[in-house]
């Protein structure tokens, strides 16, 4: 397995990706825009990306990913992808009938130069239905970035500061997380009795139930209504900076709603955190039942340290997830010796800053130090690992091949997970999350301990 | 359940009067009593906005064909995306012989394009992504795929390749596959095709096939180890394989493959170039061979030593077809009895949606609606047709590769006489489609979309649904089965005698599975109030 992976590490000067540990930004916006209630995404550019993307997404959720494509030709390429466009929204509209349908550009596209929002005002767009519009460029950032950028446009279209006055209620932009993630963020805040708009929410769209009817716009997702009174909020929490913090600040320039980027809340400390703004924002105590969870984990954290303490780990997947992966283990004691995202440091032109920082940082607190880089890729990691080993790698499912070439376990978490189940549907954010990340931690490192145990050293009880 | 053509109408009815008029060229019912064979329209451009399964020509050429040759190191040249949705997502296996370090199945390598290369161009970047990998790798020969921005911004990635195999003394073959080119994956094929014969096959240096029966397996790509059933089968009965292309299948043994006595054709749409071009150059007949389903590769086998004439191997070929059919054929029954009487949608891309009707068929599935993702007329209607088909500006835009007979290699296998005589009866050098198989009264359907795919469920109400990743879990909300073909649901091998029986066992699965039963909760059957009637005393 990776057996061509020398443990010896060259410089590379041409700036490519050998096992890239990102995709590119339209998945993203594709993501992002199922967040919004009866809404269809539309990948403007060649077939490819949007069958592309919904095959990984579609892999990721194990649910429907519905999305339209402006079917690129060679001439479309050359004569502009005008035509195709509004032709494609004629048909959505008349075929699929969404409320909302969501245009992203692609690496075509915007090489081309296709000026979407004219091509949106020119196109026939039902009485009552909305095109709105992101430009992708693929060439640029991430998948992350794509998210942001789609959340953005979000702002940038819909936002609206209607009030004079800040009505007692915040947005939060919950990131590129899974819909378990923003269902368990919104049941803390529901716990705290707080009034909030979440967008996009992606729960109830790519988590919908089995009822032996296909609903092509589940139940779920952010309302335009609720788009609209983003504008209106008193507050705006940005969970991550780098898929959620650009359109933070966007609607802080457009409707005067103040900004709290705050980490993913994975882990105890960022889910303090979180919990600390919306105490101040609202003026309300955390009530009993959230800090008995959070009591309850620091029992386990407590009553379990033995099990994943000195531990070094190498964590790698997307910023703002690995973050607040790292933020976690190092509560817990571990030495997270390899830290790697493929996502660009710092984003382009925007308040998000430098990953590498942001990690060192943490390191250095806790008195480690660590290899960590932004815009890295696998290989790298892979190479890391070869030249400092680690008890467990954390990341998602691109992890495995360098986990079955080195015999060490992996723990899957962020985006994509192809070969297990369920994540979708089970939080890694709050209290409830932090608790089901230490047991996932913990059951990795203990099942190799057994599985590694000489018979007499086998135990009942650990 | 049949559709009646009023039906038809009435489901195309929902669409804006122009889309109407196109899909309308693209679906037909089945009828073998027309006086002029049925004409399908396909391989043309899908209408933008329609949900469509189809893919780009990048999927087409490196993620199809190129992708699964494991010795060669195969740079993505464009913007990361493309690249990373074709790293091991297709299930093309490939086992390590020999020195570990020279299978790449498992790495993935892209320029990562960024603005400033969409700007300034991005051929030094390529070349500099070449040198690195030559450092680190030292592959066997590389290639290079174009996506959508290379070609719009002119890089030369010809040129690129060609200092490069100065520099390095390997060959690195490029390919621009760049997304928009074409319809639909189809176009990548070809271009696939092009590059591969006109640069690898015939570059080695073998004159005469190192042993008896040698042939080519074409169009295998070794999904779920298909290619290793079809191998286990073929060698035990005494053939000697060249090359595979493409699954588990290298670089190295591809440059021989110009010493086969037949090539065999599995997926006529994705290689079929190849196939007629090697006929062409090296005098090598092709056969339409099909490996899904235990008749199929039964009678494929039977073609196969028809072809050689030899009594030995004839022989031989009965023997192990008498042997295999008495170890499946008892449990092909047992899975039988729970899938007898069912019906099925059959939608893949280029082969597969016509080779699995006949596996069904032995299950007792009955397949009333079949259809390609990216098939041209002649997959449908059989290769009759060619001489017919328009060249659309999208295909006319796809350069053929003309090859001429080498003039040391090319040999004749058979007489002209014996040739002839053969392809009476058996598929030499042609393929007959997939609607002669098909029922009367069922549906063919190219291209076939979102709004469609739910439609004709509502109208035909199939038992279970063979079709790829984005619409399975479509057809699972509406409590039918769907069974993916392009992946077989990570499990497989699904050719040959062993793949049937898998096959056999997943199917029945997917029927079987006790979770069907619990959609509807308890609650929505019972009221929620139960009482019992009084009597006049108000006593219950």
């Amino acid at each position: 397995m990776l057996d061509s992976t020398p443990k010896e590490i060259k410089q590379r000067t041409g700036g490519g990706l050998i096992n890239p540990a990102k995709t590119c930004q339209p998945i993203g916006a594709m993501y992002a825009a199922l967040g919004i209630h009866k809404c269809l995404p539309h990948s403007h550019g060649s077939q490819g990306c949007c069958s592309f993307h919904r095959m990984h997404l579609t892999r990721h959720f194990r649910d429907p990913i519905m999305a339209s494509t402006s079917s690129f030709t060679e001439g479309s390429s050359v004569f502009g992808g005008g035509a195709n466009l509004k032709t494609a929204i004629k048909n959505v509209f008349t075929l699929y009938n969404p409320d909302i349908m969501a245009v992203h550009t692609t690496c075509l596209t915007e090489t081309i130069g296709d000026d979407i929002p004219s091509i949106i005002r020119s196109a026939e767009v039902p009485e009552g239905k909305v095109v709105f519009h992101a430009n992708t460029p693929s060439y640029q950032g991430s998948h992350i970035t794509g998210f942001s950028n789609m959340v953005k446009g979000m702002v940038s279209y819909f936002s609206e500061a209607a009030e004079p006055i800040k009505k007692e209620q915040m947005n939060v932009i919950p990131g590129f997380v899974n819909p378990a993630d923003m269902r368990e963020i919104k049941r803390l805040l529901n716990v705290m009795g707080a009034k909030y708009i979440m967008f996009p929410d992606t729960s109830g769209v790519v988590d919908s139930p089995m009822t032996g009817e296909f609903q092509m716009y589940p139940e779920g997702g952010t309302t335009l209504a609720q788009l609209k009174d983003t504008g209106n909020s008193k507050l705006t929490v940005a969970l991550g900076r780098f898929a959620s913090s650009d359109a933070a600040e966007l609607l802080a320039k457009k409707c005067q709603v103040p900004v709290a980027t705050l980490k993913t809340p994975i882990g105890i400390k960022a889910t303090d955190a979180f919990l600390m703004v919306a105490r101040r924002t609202f003026a309300k105590e955390i009530p009993a039942e959230l800090e008995l969870e959070r009591g309850q984990l620091v029992d386990i954290m407590t009553d379990t340290h033995f099990h994943f303490h000195g531990k070094k780990v190498a964590i790698f997947g997307d910023s703002d997830v690995v973050t607040g992966l790292t933020e976690f283990v190092l509560s817990l004691g571990m030495h997270p010796v390899h830290v790697l995202t493929g996502t660009p440091g710092g984003a382009i032109g925007s308040a998000v800053g430098s990953f590498e920082e942001d990690i060192q940082e943490m390191l250095q607190q806790a008195g480690l130090e660590g290899n960590v880089k932004a815009g890295g890729d696998l290989f790298t990691l892979h190479q890391w690992i070869k030249n400092e080993p680690v008890d467990l790698i954390i990341g998602n499912t691109y992890g495995k091949y360098i986990a079955r070439a080195e015999d060490t376990p992996l723990v899957r978490v962020g985006f994509p997970i192809l070969d297990r189940s369920v994540h979708s549907y089970m939080p890694i954010v709050g209290y409830r999350g932090a608790m089901r990340l230490l047991e996932m931690i913990s059951n990795a490192l203990l099942d190799r301990q057994d599985r590694d145990a000489a018979d007499e050293d086998f135990e009942l009880v650990m | 359940m049949a559709i009646t053509e009023k039906q038809l109408e009435e489901l195309l009815a929902q669409y804006p009067s122009k889309v109407q008029k196109t899909r309308r060229k693209h679906i037909l019912i089945k009828d073998s009593t027309t006086e002029t064979p049925q004409v399908i329209e396909a391989n043309t451009r899908t209408v933008p906005g329609v949900i469509t399964n189809r893919g780009c020509a990048y999927a087409g050429c490196k993620g199809v064909v190129v992708g699964p040759l494991k010795d060669m190191v195969h740079i993505t040249h464009g913007p990361v995306g493309c690249a990373y949705y074709t790293w091991g997502t297709r299930r093309n296996k490939a086992k390590t012989d020999g020195d570990p370090t020279k299978n790449f199945i498992n790495y993935c390598f892209t320029t990562d394009m960024q603005e400033s290369d969409i700007v300034f161009g991005g051929e030094k970047k390529l070349a500099k992504v070449i040198d690195d990998v030559m450092e680190i790798f030292q592959p066997n020969a590389i290639s290079i795929s174009a996506t959508c921005p290379v070609g719009l911004i002119g890089d030369d990635i010809g040129a690129v390749a060609k200092r490069a195999e100065e520099k390095y003394g390997i060959q690195v073959l490029s390919f621009n596959c760049e997304g928009y080119k074409g319809v639909s994956q189809s176009a990548g094929h070809h271009i696939a095709n092009n590059g591969l014969m006109e640069h690898v096959i015939g570059k080695g240096e073998l004159e005469e096939a190192p042993a008896k029966y040698a042939i080519n397996v074409l169009g295998e790509y070794n999904i779920g180890g298909d290619g290793w059933e079809v191998e286990r089968i073929l060698e035990e009965i005494g053939y000697h394989i060249v090359t595979v292309m493409t699954g588990d299948g290298t670089y190295e043994e591809l440059k021989n493959a110009h010493v086969a006595d037949l090539n065999l054709v599995q997926c006529h749409r994705s290689i079929n170039y190849i196939a007629e071009m090697l006929e062409i150059k090296y005098g090598t007949p092709w056969m339409k061979v099909n490996f899904i389903g235990v008749n199929s590769t039964v009678e494929t086998l039977r073609n196969m030593a028809a072809y050689f004439g030899d009594e030995a191997l004839i022989e031989k070929t009965e023997e192990v077809i008498a042997r295999e059919l008495a170890r499946v054929e008892a449990k092909m029954d047992q899975y039988k009895k729970i899938c007898e009487g069912k019906t099925a949608f059959c939608f893949v891309g280029g082969s597969r949606g016509h080779h699995y009707q006949g596996l069904f068929r032995e299950l007792g599935i009955e397949t009333v609606l079949a259809g390609y993702e990216f098939a041209h007329r002649d997959d449908y209607e059989g290769r009759q047709v060619i001489p017919d088909i328009k060249l659309d500006a999208d295909t006319k835009n796809i350069p053929d590769l003309h090859v001429e007979k080498d003039p040391e290699r090319f040999r004749l296998k058979l007489t002209p006489e014996l040739y002839e005589e053969l392809k009476k009866k058996i598929p030499l050098s042609h393929y007959a489609g997939m609607n002669v198989e098909m029922k009367d009264g069922s549906i063919v359907v190219d291209d076939l979309n979102h709004y469609e795919t739910e439609e004709f469920i509502k109208i035909l109400k199939p038992d279970i649904i063979s079709s790829g990743i984005k619409d399975k879990y479509v057809i699972q909300k509406m409590g039918i089965p769907s069974k993916q073909l392009h992946s077989y649901d990570y499990s497989g091998p699904y050719a040959g005698f062993n793949g049937a029986l898998k096959f056999a066992e997943d199917i029945t699965m997917s029927f079987s599975t006790p979770t069907w039963n619990f959609i509807t909760p308890p609650w929505k059957d019972e009221p929620l109030l139960v009482g019992t009637v009084a009597d006049a005393e108000g006593v219950a």
